[in-house]
Parts: C-alpha cells; sequence; structure tokens
C-alpha cells in the first residue's frame, strides 16, 4: 500500500502508524451526563466495509497526523489531508 | 543419437562439460542444463517419492510448476529441502539427493502405503486413528509426521547473504515470451522505464523451447534481436531469474532475484538472493499458459510428461525424454511433441488423440482417434501404454497433453476471480483495472500472432500500437478430457500429494461439495506447486460430479506465492544481530570504559552494573547502592525520553495532557507528571521543568519515549490544532547522568560554573540553564529518583563522555561510584517508585497511589473515563510493599498473593508482586506488589504463591516507601 | 454412520460408495427456535452444544459462504490456555479441557496435539511478566512451567543462542498447549451437529435482522426470511456489520491478519514456539508445512490479505529466532480478518435487544477458544443468562470500567 502524504509525497505504507476511525470527535465537555457520548468516542466504532475515514500517523517522515480516506475492502485510497485540516474543516462544518 | 542426449541442437554449451552427483552418483552435463535435463539426458528419470503413497516419481514438467522432481540440493548449512529440478541450473560441483524415501529412492519402505492405499482415501485420517484417545499423540501421530513432509532442511545458520531492494519503473513486464519481449520492446522505444523479469535463467521464455518463426527468422533469433535491443537502453532493466511471487496493493509487486543459486557458493560479498519490492505505474502479465497432465491410469509413472515437457528437453536442452514415444492429447498440442521429436529423430509410436475428428499434420505418426490410456506400464519407468480398447503400446515415454491453463495467479492475488473461458478450455484472468492487463497466452490468446500483437497494444504506453512482425502460427483447438474414467491404474490428480481423480467424487458425496472444501479434504492444490498443475482437472471432476459448470464451481483462491520464496530473501539482512538496530547512549563508551555491562532495553544498550573482579550483578549492584547512598554516584539516564515543547501555549497543553496541572509551574522549577490515556488509565510518567514561560522540557519514561512523542503529536494535530504550540524530541540531543548521594552536591559545585548549589541558589525540584566546566552549556535538574539528595544533569550529546569523565574526576576525593540501571532498580523499590513493572497499561492513578495527581478544575486526556466504576472500584489492585515474613526468604516477581489462610486458585487471588530487589540497606529482599484494597492491608501477612518456581512463603505487606520514610536523605 | 477404523475397512470393502454425506444441504425451514449467524468454529460448535448439552436441535447455522469458510479455516492452528488474567484464564482452561476430549466426543479426528507452547523471554522484565502469568495458570492447576535459557536450548537447540540481537533468556511453556487440524473442527462441529439435528445452511447471507417491540423474531437473508424466538451472532471479522443490523454499534474493529505455510518438511520443530522480541511464531503441521505468523498488518481491513511490511517483519522474525530458516521457502500466505476489540478479550452476552446473543471480539485467539465459545454461547443462548466461564466476557464492561486487558493497550485495538 503507498499513501500520499500531503508533505512528504507518495510513501510506502510501513512508514506510517494507525489509529482507528478519524470520523468521531473527541468530545469537548467534562459534565458526567456527557458519559455516553464519551463511551461512545473512546470504544464503539462503525467499522464500515468500505469507504473509511483513518487516522494514519507519519511517524518515520514528517510525524504528520493524516486523514487517509480508503476501502477497507479493496484498500483503494480516495483522498489524503493532514488530521490538522481535517480537524478544521469539522469545526468548520 | 546415443543415449539420450541428442546429436545437435539445444541451447546447451556442449564445449562446458559440468560435473555433478545425484544420490552419490556421478554425472556430467553441460552448461545450459537444469539438474532434470541433466538427469534426462543421463537417462535417470526417477527423482522423488510422492508424499503419500511414496511412488516413484519422475520429471512431469520442464519448468517452476514441477510437483514432482523435488531434491535437496546441497549439503550441510546450505542444504535446502524442495528444490525443483527442472529450476535447478547446472553447476559444476553440484550435489543433489532425493527426498522422501528409507531406505532409498529405488527400494522405499514407504511405497508398501501404496498396498494400503485402497483405505487411505481422502481424509481417511479423520475418520480413524481416535481409539484409544491416549494413541494419538503417542503413537499415531509421531509416525504419520515421520512419513509426512518432503525434504530435509538444515537447521544450521545459513552462511549466505541476503539483500533487499526496491524499484520503481513505468512499466514492470512479467515474462519473457513472445507477448513479453514485444511489449517491453514497444515501451522501451518510448523511452519509459521498463523492468522486464524471467523466473528462467534466460530471457526468451516459450521461444527458448518451441520451434517458431517470427520476421523471417527463428523465433530465439528474434527474440535474441529483441532482448539485444532492451539490452542496450538505459532504461531498461532485464532481470533473468527473478520471479515476481505476489502483487499487492497499489501495483506493487514482490519479487525475488535468484542472484546466485546457478554457482557452487556465491562470492564473498555477493548476495545468494535478492528480495525486490518494485512499485509499478503499469505492469503487463504476460506469463504464458500452463499445458495441464490428462487424468488417466499411471499418469504419475516416471516417463509421462507433459508434451510440452518433453520438447523442451529436447529442443532446449537436446534431452530425449526417451527413445519411443507415445502421444496422449486432446488438443493440437500433442502433434507439434511428435513433429518436433520426428525432427529430432526420436520415435514416436502413435498420438492417442481423444477427440474425433481432429485434422492436424502429425507428421506422419500415426493418430488413434477417439483414444484414451487407460493406464502406464511400468514401475520405475514407462514400458508401454494400455488403452481403453485393450491394445498394449510398449513406449518408454508418454507426452500428455489436457489443453492450456492461462498463468492468471498474479492477477488473482489481490481478490478478483479468473473466467471460465470455453473456447480455449481454461479459466482466463479477471480485469483488474488499466494498470495491470494480461497479455498473450496468460490472456487466454493462444496463437503466436495474437500473442504478439496483445504484447505490442500492452506496450504500447501512448500512441497508436505499431506493426508486429509476420509470424508463423501454430493452430489451436481444445476438446476437453480430463478424466480417463476406464482407467484400470490410479489417476492422479494432485501429483504431489497424491490426490487421485477418485477422491474428489468421494469428496463431494461426503458433503464436501465447495471446492474449497474439496481441497481441504483431498489435499488437491496443496502441494508446494500449489495446484498449477492439477487444479482445473480437479475442478472439472468436481464440476461432473456434482453436475455443475466450471463457472459454477469456481477456482480456490490464488495467493502469494506465485512459487515458494526462501525465508532468507524476505527477511534480507535483518537478520541475527541486525534483527534490529542498537541504540547506544551519548554515554557508552564512558560506560564501557568502567567495565559496565550492558543489557538491551527496547533498542538500547543500558549500562547495567559495573561489577569490580569477583562480582555478579548483585555483588555490584549491593555495592553501588551503597556507595551511592553513602557517598556519591553517577548513572547514565540518557535513554529518558526528552521532548522539548515551546510556545504560547504549551503550558496550556501540557495542561490537557498530564492530570495534574502544569500552568502553574514556576519559571526553574520541575514537577512530577502523570499522563493517562484516554481510557483513564496510566499512560506514562516524568518530570517536566519550566525553562521559561513558555518553554518545557518534558521527560518520559524510556519505553514510553516514542509513543508518548505520537500521543502529543495527535492530541496537538487531530483535538487541538488551535493550540500555539511546538515541540519536538530531543532524547537523542543531550546526555543525561543523574548524580545521587551525599556527597553529589559536593561532586557538582567542582565543575558547576558560578551557580551555588545551596538550598537557596538551586533548591529541590530546581531547574536551570547552567554553565559547567567553564563555558559548556548544561541543564542541571534538582530532581531525585533514588531518594537521594540528588541532581541530573544534561549536556550536549557529544559532551557526555567527557562530562560523564569530568563528575567521576571532581567526586574521586569523595569516593563516586559509577552506578547502574539495577542499583537504580533496587533504590526506586527501595523508595516505592513506580516504575515498568507497575506502570503496565493495566493501573490507574489512584491504583499507584497517586489518585491525588488528578486535577479536577480542567479537562485533560483520561479524565471522564477514570471516572467509571471499575476504574474507583475500591477492591482493584493497587501498589504495596511486600516484604518476606522471615527476613531470610527471597520474594520473586511474579509470584501471585494470597490471603495467608486460603488455598490456591484464581478465585481467591489477590493480586502479584510486580517488582523485587535486595535491598543493601534493609539486608533483605522487598518489593512492591499490586494488592487487592491494598492500601487498607498494611500488616496484613499473606501467603506467597510462585507454582512455576514451585517456592512458596508468607510474606508481609506494608507502604510501598520502605527506605528513609521520612525522605530526610532527599531534602539533606 | 459412526467413524471408526472398523467403518473404514467396511467402506473400503465396498469401494467407500457408501459413506454418507457428513452434514446435509438442506433447504432453510420457516423458522427456528435459534438461528446462528456465522458457520465458522464457533457457530457450529454453538449449534453443536445447543443440541447436545442443552437438547435444542431446531437450530439452523447460516454461513453465506461455505462452512468454515472464515477464521477456523484460516488460523495458525494453536490450542493454549496461558492467559493471566482472572476473566480469562477458566475460560481457556474449559476450552483446553473440551479440546483433550473433542474428538472421541464428536467422533472426528481433528488431530488434537498437544506438542508444547514454549513463549520466549529476552529481557528480565519479560520473565517476570511470565511468571506472574505462570503463576495465574497453576494458581488454578492449569500447567506451567518457566525455563531458563538452558531448558530452552535442550528442547529447540537450533533457535539462535549465538549472535541474537535479543539473547533468549528463557520461556514459558504450556505441555498442553499444541496444534489442531483447524478445518477438522468445523468438519467435527458440522457433522455432529447436523446428525442431532442441526440444519447448517450454506451460502446463505443474512441481509437483515428483524425484531418487534425489542424482540428479535428472525433474519432476512438471500434465501428468504427466517423466523426464530433467539438469534446468536458468531460472525467473527463481519460481527461490526451484522450486529448494525440490528442497530447495534460495537467495540470492535476489524483488522487483517496474515499467516504462512512453507513448504512441507521432514521433522523441522515439534511443538509451537513464539518469539518475545518480535512477532513471529511457528509451529509444524502433521503434514509436514511450518505454519506461522506475526501481527495484524495494523489498518482497518475486511480484504483477506495483507501487505509486504508484514510480510517482511514476521519473516526477519523468524529467521532471526531459527536462522537455519534462511533456506526454507514459504509456499503461501493468506489473510484472515479479525473482530479485534477495545480491551483485547472477547464478548459472549446477551444484548439489548430481546434474544439477540453476542459471540464476538475474539481478536487473534478465537481458535483456541472454540469449543469453549461455542460451549457458553450455547449456554447464554438456552438459559437467557451468562455462564460463569463467560461472566467477565459481558458488553458492558468497558461502559463499566471492567476491561480484561491482558496486553494493557488500552481501547487501540490495533495494538492488542
Amino acid at each position: 500500500m503507498l499513501i500520499k502524504c500531503p508533505h512528504c509525497g507518495t510513501r510506502p505504507v510501513e512508514e506510517f502508524t494507525f489509529n482507528g476511525d478519524a470520523s468521531i470527535q473527541r468530545p469537548t465537555s467534562n459534565d458526567p451526563a456527557t458519559m455516553d457520548q464519551w463511551f461512545d468516542y473512546v470504544y464503539l466504532r462503525d467499522n464500515p466495509k468500505g469507504r473509511f475515514d483513518e487516522y494514519a500517523h507519519h511517524s518515520s517522515g514528517c510525524r504528520a497526523w493524516l486523514v487517509v480516506t480508503r476501502d477497507t475492502q479493496t484498500h483503494e485510497i480516495f483522498n489524503v489531508v493532514t488530521a490538522r485540516d481535517y480537524a478544521k474543516k469539522r469545526v468548520a462544518s | 543419437m546415443t543415449g539420450f542426449r541428442l546429436d545437435k541442437g539445444g541451447l546447451i554449451d556442449r564445449k562446458a562439460p559440468l560435473y555433478f552427483t545425484f544420490d552419490g552418483r556421478a554425472f556430467t552435463g553441460f552448461a545450459g542444463d537444469t539438474l532434470a535435463s541433466a538427469l534426462i539426458s543421463n537417462d535417470v528419470h526417477l527423482m522423488g517419492r510422492s508424499f503419500k503413497y511414496h511412488r516413484p516419481r519422475g520429471v512431469i514438467s520442464a519448468g517452476s510448476s514441477e510437483p514432482n522432481a523435488l531434491v535437496e540440493l546441497r549439503e550441510g548449512a546450505r542444504k535446502e529441502a524442495n528444490t525443483r529440478a527442472t529450476m535447478i541450473e547446472l553447476h559444476d560441483g553440484l550435489v543433489a539427493k532425493s527426498q522422501n524415501h528409507w531406505p532409498s529412492l529405488e527400494f522405499d519402505i514407504g511405497a508398501l502405503n501404496s498396498l494400503a492405499s485402497a483405505m487411505f482415501v481422502a481424509g481417511f485420517y479423520y475418520k480413524t486413528f481416535m481409539w484409544p484417545k491416549s494413541f494419538w499423540e503417542k503413537i499415531y501421530e509421531p509416525i504419520i509426521r515421520k512419513a509426512a513432509g518432503l525434504g530435509n532442511a538444515s537447521k544450521e545458520a545459513d552462511p549466505d547473504k541476503y539483500e533487499k531492494a526496491y524499484a520503481h519503473c513505468d512499466l514492470l513486464v512479467v515474462g519473457s515470451g513472445p507477448a513479453g519481449l514485444i511489449a517491453a520492446l514497444m515501451a522501451a522505444r518510448s523511452g519509459a522505464r521498463i523492468i522486464l523479469a524471467d523466473e528462467s535463467s534466460t530471457l526468451g521464455g516459450s521461444l527458448l523451447n518451441e520451434n517458431e518463426e517470427i520476421g523471417g527468422m527463428s523465433g530465439h533469433a528474434w527474440a535474441i534481436g529483441v532482448i539485444g535491443e532492451l539490452g542496450s537502453k538505459s532504461n531498461v532493466t532485464l532481470m533473468p531469474r527473478t520471479t515476481i511471487f505476489g502483487w499487492y496493493d497499489d501495483n506493487i509487486f514482490g519479487a525475488v532475484e535468484r542472484v546466485n543459486d546457478h554457482v557452487l557458493e556465491p562470492s564473498p560479498y555477493e548476495p545468494r538472493q535478492r528480495y525486490w519490492r518494485i512499485m509499478a505505474k503499469r505492469a503487463v502479465m504476460a506469463t504464458g499458459a500452463e499445458e495441464r497432465p490428462i487424468v488417466f491410469g499411471g499418469n504419475d509413472v516416471p516417463g509421462v510428461m507433459t508434451a510440452g515437457a518433453l520438447r523442451t528437453y529436447a529442443n532446449r536442452y537436446a534431452a530425449a525424454a526417451g527413445k519411443s514415444v507415445v502421444v496422449f492429447t486432446n488438443n493440437n498440442s500433442g502433434y507439434r511433441t511428435a513433429r518436433d521429436m520426428n525432427a529430432h529423430g526420436v520415435h514416436v509410436e502413435v498420438i492417442i488423440d481423444s477427440r474425433k475428428e481432429p485434422n492436424v499434420d502429425a507428421g506422419g505418426v500415426p493418430v488413434i482417434r477417439g483414444g484414451a490410456i487407460v493406464n502406464v506400464r511400468g514401475g520405475k519407468r514407462v514400458s508401454g501404454v494400455e488403452l481403453a480398447d485393450h491394445r498394449m503400446i510398449p513406449c518408454d515415454a508418454v507426452a500428455m497433453s489436457g489443453g492450456w491453463s492461462p498463468i492468471v495467479n498474479l492477477m488473482c492475488h489481490r481478490g478478483a476471480k479468473p473466467k471460465w473461458d470455453e473456447r480455449i478450455a481454461g479459466f482466463v484472468p479477471p480485469d483488474v483495472g488499466d494498470r495491470f492487463v494480461a497479455a498473450g497466452s496468460a490472456a487466454g490468446r493462444m496463437l503466436l500472432s495474437e500473442c504478439l500483437a496483445d504484447g505490442a497494444r500492452a506496450g504500447t504506453l501512448k500512441g497508436k500500437t505499431p506493426a508486429i512482425p509476420k509470424c508463423r502460427d501454430e493452430a489451436f483447438a481444445v476438446t476437453p478430457l480430463w478424466w480417463v474414467k476406464e482407467s484400470t491404474g490410479k489417476a492422479f490428480v494432485d501429483y504431489q500429494n497424491d490426490s487421485t481423480a477418485k477422491d474428489l467424487p468421494l469428496a463431494a458425496q461426503e458433503g464436501y461439495r465447495d471446492i474449497e472444501l474439496a481441497k481441504r479434504y483431498t489435499t488437491a492444490g496443496m502441494a508446494t506447486d500449489q495446484g498449477k498443475l492439477g487444479n482445473v482437472n480437479a475442478i472439472a471432476i468436481l464440476a461432473e460430479a456434482t453436475g455443475r459448470t466450471m463457472d459454477q464451481v469456481g477456482t480456490t483462491t490464488f495467493r502469494p506465492y506465485y512459487t515458494p520464496v526462501s525465508f532468507g530473501a524476505i527477511a534480507g539482512p535483518f537478520v541475527g544481530h541486525h534483527f534490529q538496530p542498537v541504540r547506544k547512549t551519548p554515554l557508552h563508551d564512558w560506560a564501557d570504559e568502567l567495565g559496565a555491562v550492558f543489557v538491551e532495553t527496547g533498542l538500547w544498550m543500558r549500562s547495567s552494573w559495573f561489577p569490580q573482579a569477583g562480582e555478579d550483578w548483585l555483588a555490584s549492584a549491593s555495592r553501588e547502592v551503597l556507595a551511592t547512598r553513602e557517598r556519591v554516584g553517577l548513572c547514565d539516564v540518557s535513554t529518558l525520553g526528552k521532548i522539548d515543547v515551546q510556545g504560547k501555549d504549551a503550558a496550556e497543553f501540557l495542561n490537557r495532557l498530564y492530570c495534574n496541572t502544569f500552568s502553574t509551574l514556576d519559571v526553574g522549577k520541575a514537577r512530577y507528571g502523570l499522563m493517562l490515556r484516554e481510557d483513564g488509565i496510566v499512560f506514562d510518567d516524568g518530570t517536566t521543568s519550566r525553562l521559561a514561560a513558555d518553554h518545557f522540557l518534558m521527560t518520559t519514561t524510556t519505553a514510553n519515549a516514542a509513543r508518548v512523542m505520537s500521543h502529543m503529536e495527535f492530541c496537538h494535530q487531530a483535538h487541538w490544532p488551535e493550540l500555539d504550540v511546538q515541540y519536538v524530541s530531543v532524547t537523542e540531543q543531550w546526555a543525561q547522568m543523574a548524580i545521587a548521594g551525599p556527597k553529589a552536591r559536593a561532586t557538582l559545585q567542582k565543575i558547576v560554573d558560578k551557580v551555588t548549589l545551596d538550598d537557596t541558589g538551586f533548591p529541590y525540584l530546581a531547574a536551570k540553564e547552567i554553565s559547567i566546566l567553564g563555558g559548556m552549556t548544561a541543564r542541571l535538574f534538582r530532581i531525585s529518583f533514588s531518594g537521594e539528595h540528588a541532581y541530573e544533569l544534561a549536556v550536549p550529546a557529544d559532551y557526555g563522555n567527557l562530562v560523564a569523565r569530568s563528575i567521576m574526576q571532581a567526586g574521586e576525593e569523595f569516593g563516586i561510584t559509577p552506578y547502574g540501571i539495577e542499583a537504580l532498580s533496587i533504590m526506586r523499590i527501595e523508595k516505592g517508585h513506580v516504575a515498568g513493572g507497575e506502570l503496565n497499561g493495566t493501573t490507574t492513578a489512584g491504583d499507584l497511589g497517586l489518585g491525588k495527581m488528578m486535577s479536577s478544575k480542567k479537562d485533560y486526556i483520561g479524565r471522564m473515563m477514570a471516572a467509571r466504576e471499575g476504574l474507583t472500584d475500591k477492591n482493584r489492585q493497587c501498589v504495596v510493599g511486600i516484604r518476606p515474613f522471615d527476613a531470610a526468604d527471597k520474594i520473586r516477581a511474579g509470584s501471585h498473593i494470597l490471603k495467608k489462610e486460603d488455598a490456591p486458585s484464581m478465585a481467591a487471588d489477590q493480586g502479584y508482586i510486580s517488582s523485587v530487589a535486595w535491598s543493601p540497606m534493609l539486608n533483605m529482599w522487598l518489593g512492591l506488589a499490586l494488592l487487592s484494597n491494598g492500601r487498607e492491608r498494611h500488616g496484613e501477612v499473606v501467603k506467597i504463591f510462585d507454582g512455576v518456581r514451585k517456592i512458596h512463603m508468607f510474606g508481609v505487606i506494608c507502604d510501598p516507601m520502605q527506605y528513609d520514610r521520612e525522605n530526610k536523605k532527599l531534602h539533606a | 454412520m459412526k467413524y471408526s477404523v472398523f467403518s473404514l475397512l467396511k467402506n473400503t470393502l465396498s469401494g467407500h460408495k457408501k459413506w454418507p454425506a457428513a452434514w446435509r444441504d438442506p433447504q432453510p425451514k420457516k423458522d427456528y427456535e435459534v438461528v446462528i449467524i456465522g458457520g465458522g468454529g464457533h457457530g457450529l460448535a454453538t449449534a453443536y452444544y445447543l443440541a447436545k448439552v442443552h437438547g435444542i436441535s431446531n437450530v439452523a447455522v447460516l454461513e453465506k459462504s461455505w462452512l468454515g469458510s472464515g477464521n477456523v479455516g484460516r488460523n495458525t492452528t494453536i490450542i493454549r490456555s496461558n492467559y493471566m488474567l482472572p476473566g480469562n484464564n477458566p475460560f481457556y482452561e474449559w476450552s483446553m479441557k473440551l479440546w483433550e476430549g473433542l474428538e472421541q466426543d464428536f467422533n472426528f479426528n481433528a488431530m488434537v496435539s498437544q506438542r508444547g507452547v514454549l513463549n520466549l523471554c529476552h529481557t528480565d522484565p519479560q520473565r517476570d511478566a511470565f511468571a506472574r502469568r505462570g503463576n495465574a495458570m497453576r494458581i488454578d492447576g492449569v500447567d506451567a512451567e518457566l525455563l531458563d535459557a538452558e531448558g530452552v536450548r535442550e528442547m529447540y537447540p537450533f533457535l539462535d543462542f549465538n549472535n541474537a540481537r535479543f539473547p533468549i533468556k528463557g520461556g514459558i511453556l504450556q505441555r498442553r498447549g499444541g496444534t489442531v487440524r483447524h478445518d477438522a473442527v468445523a468438519w467435527g462441529y458440522a457433522r455432529g451437529a447436523d446428525s442431532r439435528g442441526v440444519d447448517i445452511i450454506q451460502n446463505c447471507e443474512v441481509t437483515g435482522i428483524k425484531t418487534v417491540k425489542g424482540k428479535v423474531v428472525g433474519v432476512g437473508t438471500n434465501k428468504g426470511f427466517i423466523g426464530c424466538k433467539k438469534l446468536g451472532l458468531a460472525a467473527a471479522g463481519n460481527s461490526s456489520e451484522v450486529a448494525a443490523m440490528a442497530g447495534l454499534k460495537l467495540p470492535i474493529e476489524s483488522h487483517v491478519l496474515q499467516a504462512f505455510v512453507s513448504e512441507g518438511l521432514k521433522p523441522y520443530i515439534d511443538g509451537v514456539v513464539t518469539f518475545g522480541a518480535g512477532h513471529f511464531y511457528v509451529s509444524q503441521s502433521d503434514k509436514g508445512g511450518l505454519v506461522f505468523g506475526g501481527d495484524i498488518d495494523g489498518y482497518n481491513s475486511y480484504a483477506r490479505r495483507g501487505n509486504l511490511p508484514m510480510v517482511e517483519h514476521v519473516i526477519e522474525a523468524g529467521v532471526a529466532m531459527i536462522p537455519g530458516l534462511a533456506r526454507v521457502r514459504v509456499l503461501r500466505s493468506w489473510g484472515g480478518i479479525m473482530d479485534m476489540s477495545m480491551d483485547g478479550s472477547p464478548i459472549i452476552d446477551k444484548t439489548s435487544i430481546d434474544g439477540l446473543y453476542l459471540n464476538a471480539g475474539w481478536c487473534y485467539g478465537g481458535f483456541k477458544a472454540t469449543p469453549a465459545s461455542g460451549w457458553c454461547f450455547a449456554h447464554t443462548i438456552a438459559h437467557d443468562e451468562l455462564h460463569k466461564l463467560n461472566a467477565a466476557y459481558r458488553l458492558d464492561r468497558f461502559r463499566r470500567g471492567y476491561m480484561i486487558d491482558e496486553k494493557g493497550q488500552g481501547a487501540s485495538p490495533n495494538l492488542h
């Protein structure tokens, strides 16, 4: 598998470390009433068969956290953005 | 023809005789031979024994699909099992042995299995060997294990070397037959970067084996011309002896190049094999087609081989597989063999064509139409064939052709399935997009002109496909005949695994109808050739037995490796001591000079103790502890992770990362921090110092340094990109040493410039940039892991050894002693400080006795989940101190703890000892333990269970801090 | 027909024409008492124990492909009960006990072979952790031995004792661990279940789960609607997808794990050995192939195939552990989809939907658990309550904070 890092260009998969579903957002409130949200965030996963936004750390490269949109059945990669841009876009939308 | 070597022709060098031995007998062959062709030319056909029935076997093929002629090649540490005689390039001094027999290849006791073969049908072993129960492991299985397997592999370290390499290209062409050559040529002429790979020793593919005509010359001559042109171009890499073994995501191909398998031993500094990862923009699969056997009685007797193999041995290697040949075919290939053999002066007795009305040039050889062989006579060599009409025809070789299967493997490695094509009676490759296309007979195009046109098209990366040279076509026509049901002898589908035609209907009868189930039940297709020769026959027989079409049955899953690949090649140089890199600290040389023993800690080599004459590790570590606690010691702590954090929001960032607060930390001070994971469990700990309002220096544990850094990057970039903070790992930029003990201050004062190290000038938890040794930048922290009055001094890495030596010099008058991580560990256990044994990824801050550090005034990673009932349960195991009840006893890490009255059981388990040390201060073994509700149990006498060492004793629970509980020494 | 040497002889005399099918190929009935989704090891074992232990034989097992086509047909065949934590240990030991009597129980030779599982350690902390684990086993009467380097060398002198980057310091040995012919486990359970009346329906893909007022009433399939009172999910790597049909979101990610087999060799390595300084474990099948594997590729995946970096990583570790392997050839590699849970331990539990039961989250450990998983799942379904052996495998343990985390990696499935 090859991942096109926005900073480094196309690099082999072993340069990256993965960290699961990027589509779920860390809650911001510490109110005990938000415990369900937190539980969902930490433990529950859609785990889709198909298109999936996944955190990938370019740990042996530029050290940027990326969000790789990939098909979990075919491993085809559709899009790669930095986690920073992904987070900003999420806030904006 | 004298003997079995043809008088002329072939691509062998008759001026270069080579001497080799097979099963201890000496033979001669020529350069250009394979072991198989050399043996055939010496009239040796018996080359191995089959897996289950130990049937005598010879070569079936002339290529990499060979299932029978597998030998143990070379000797000693270079011995390799199961090497295909058909792929071994003959070299001088070659030593090979046949396999899977006892006592000898000629006379093999195991062949008695054949007598019981009526019973040894598919899956028989699932139905028996169950009684009596104890017999399976003691009697049946050992016998089966000994009888099974094929060759003997070496257990010695391989003396040869291997390499890994990476390549990028515009076009990878797999296979160098007519389609591959012309594809490479077209692409090469356009200037694209080309790799042309072929598993054979020589490029040319089928053009080396067959009599073809291209562009008014022989196919071989044409190939030489094309290869010459390709070889002259700088944009072309020719890779003979290279097998593309797998196709992976994003058009990455795995390959192994046999750099030196054709010589006795690689020259020094050259690898035996080289593993390649090839990143190809586009690729062409021009892998050709595999000729199938027909399933008939005795189709495994040595001397029976595919029609194409017989031709190849004659045309390429000038070796005659027999003096009198019978051809059995269901397609035109058999005729070609008859004509070629005739041309070589080998007598062809008859062509038996299963088709009723073929109309093919037989070159004058008689043809029996609509015929079939029901049995082959002969045990270790063909002596004749019996036909369905009871005729018996003497011969010493049988050429069979059951049709051709496009070699689709690579294209199916990523899950796509091939499709059945009635026209050619073969599975053709799936469409997997335009980055990887099939060309030539691999794509089911069986005429030479089609192969050339197809290859040219595939190799044209832009513009119009140029015209292709004229060539002569051999007509292609096939009418399937899979299995001669009238067979009287055993008819094999999978040669190596001895799966017969009858096994498949039996599997279906018993419910194993799916091809995958049938494969697993009969083992057809599971041998070292992965069903290259037999699978299509198996599918056809199963289809008939279950009333399904070929497409309905389908193929089993094609997976890497196209042919088996040595571990050595894939491992490359990353074995032995080079399995992982070695990290040495900046103080390594200093420690080495003082006789340190280094121990692996992750990738680091850490100085663990500094033994003097006659000391073992414990004596050394005890002396180091005493010296440190009584005088002063110096320890290398450079492996601690160090992260420099700067920016306007640095303090806020740390507040969110740690469960305790850093925004309140004064400039010039250090503070212990505890970091949780998002699930509320402790992740890491360490001291962080504030060097300026917007500048912190974090430390992490050695084990977690990299993970903490990744975690910070994640939290910042994914959660809080708005924070204005920068951070970088400086672990390797600073040498860091602990100077501990009552004389630490006096020692350090001697090398420190200007600053006075008293409690005003440099109080406990002070952390400052200073200068030492007359102007060298350093950072000094008054922190302590040992519990002593102690400092950590960091200097630029390259000065580490110098500074350490200077401190030793300065401390000489005080009796300074270097100490290693064993002494460090003893001292931290005496003081009850937690480390790896307790920070084990399952403990909470509360478990570690650090619950009060968790702030309730801010959000931080792990705060919410840490509040769950299971993480605050009072029965959780928490850190306590533990001592043996009898002070003379030795407690051991990993022992479990029971109430003193309880018998051992998991239900009664109370916890375990996580760390132990011999305390030279208290003169006894003591430890830390994780004990259920432990904080309430100080003083309790418990049972210590050490079942794996069969040592049990009583212990006493106590406070984790067992030495200097008032911390007098720390503040002294 | 009972399988034995006598039935084999008898059938040999009749030319093997009279062997009955090991299982029927039935069309689904309109409804069943219990439907199990997933005809792999766990699903088939569940059906077998439902029929055999609980007398519930009005059961269908729905398999979307061929029976045993999931992880039971694609693993490294290792069995062991060398777990550390209270929630795991008794469960896996019960599994081991079932393995020990399995072949006689279901009358099918699955080649249960207890040739020992040895885990190597290379550092003092690793040895301490092994002692802790070994003692957790011994405290409950499970066999475990702590070996020093010499003890390891005696068993396997051809490991790298001379030039290793991480010297072998010892190991922990469970002699009762070993291997089982994996496909035969599926077949044995299938045959045993079928003979007790269970319908095993192959090529039957579930397309929906129907509930009425919070209670399961049946499943939609490509063979039509099949009604049931109780529905058990045993879909391994596809658990999330199937559970989603009932509106459930699971603490599970699917990952690809590659495994490998070498060419057949004469006896090379007797038991199972796992490397402690890298991801590698190996055993030798009765057929002669070295069966080995390593770590998951690391990214979420439903593709039953992996990529080269992990192949290299595994094989480097293999040669680092056994230098002689360099000249052995790897024959085939494959990938299976692991239902990686958030604490590395499985779930066998009821769900918030009446009549819907969940068996998932097996990570790498599903094969060795097959008998006990089936046993406990059958109990849970039959009695609508958890057996004490799976009492810790509750779905709500994550919410409540009672994780069973042997590796201490937390809520990162790809690290378990």
